[in-house]
């Protein structure tokens, strides 16, 4: 049942990453990148990441791809039904190159539990324990705030940097 | 599932860099790069699966930067379209030789 739902979500994520680079409108790209987004948030759910699947609906489809669409309709950019593609040389030699890396790294971690390299880690089980003692959110939030406390609050302090530079960026006269 | 779920994380990577490659619209290859950032999320779940919790903090993290970064990046692309009119990325040459 849970493969059913995942080539589903997955044909879903793909079928919406290609209508994201071959849209021509931006809106369009956009509203095919938000089906992604929830496909990618569904394949969470089927891996047990529900705390994350709800983030990813929320910050993703929510928050960032509607400044997304703030920002196409205050430029004014959703009546451009041009065609923006360049096809070059180096593009295809680039996109061989990371498409190789990608395929060797999912040859090297990929084969699941055959691998001796998941020998030491909790595998499946191990989590399925964790979060049964935890909780969905307990799990994410114990490291989080005592291993992880330093990067925690570095990262409220770089939120900061970003509201402040986006808002002197966007301000300045040019 | 996990082989499954590195795959389609490696194609979406793989989509979203030809999108950047392939598109000339600022704010379309800035969706891409998103699409990018997703893809490795995809895989870091999918081995925190197997390796432990990590994984999901890290991808916790990662979706701050990413709303950081798109923050800074939508209003580096309003100031440079107020200066030439377009978000073409072809117009931009200032830095090129």
């Amino acid at each position: 049942m849970a493969d059913i739902f995942f080539f589903i979500f997955a044909a879903m994520a793909v079928g919406g990453g290609v209508g994201v680079v071959l849209q021509k409108n931006p809106i369009g790209s956009l509203l095919f990148m938000v089906g992604t987004l929830a496909s990618i948030a569904g394949i969470y759910v089927l891996l047990e990441a529900h705390f994350l699947a709800a983030i990813q609906i929320m910050v993703y489809a929510g928050a960032i791809m509607v400044l997304f669409l703030f920002v196409i309709m205050l430029l004014n950019l959703g009546h451009d039904y041009r065609r923006d593609f360049r096809f070059g040389l180096g593009m295809f030699v680039a996109f061989a190159i990371s498409g190789a890396i990608a395929g060797l790294l999912v040859r090297q971690f990929g084969g699941a539990e055959a691998n001796p390299i998941y020998a030491h880690f909790p595998g499946p089980e191990g989590m399925d324990q964790l979060l049964r003692e935890e909780g969905v959110i307990g799990a994410i939030a114990t490291p989080l705030f005592t291993d992880y406390v330093v990067a925690f609050e570095l990262t409220g302090i770089l939120l900061l940097v970003a509201l402040v530079g986006a808002i002197a960026i966007a301000k300045r006269k040019v | 599932m996990l082989a499954e779920a590195l795959w389609l994380s490696a194609i979406l990577f793989v989509i979203g860099t030809a999108g950047v490659l392939v598109r000339r619209n600022a704010i379309i290859m800035f969706l891409c790069i998103e699409l990018q950032l997703n893809a490795v999320n995809l895989s870091f779940v999918a081995l925190s699966r197997y390796l432990g919790i990590e994984g999901q903090l890290y991808v916790f993290f990662v979706m701050t930067v990413a709303a950081a970064e798109a923050a800074v990046g939508l209003a580096i692309i309003i100031s440079i379209f107020r200066h030439y009119e377009t978000v073409n990325v072809d117009n931009f040459n200032l830095l090129k030789w």
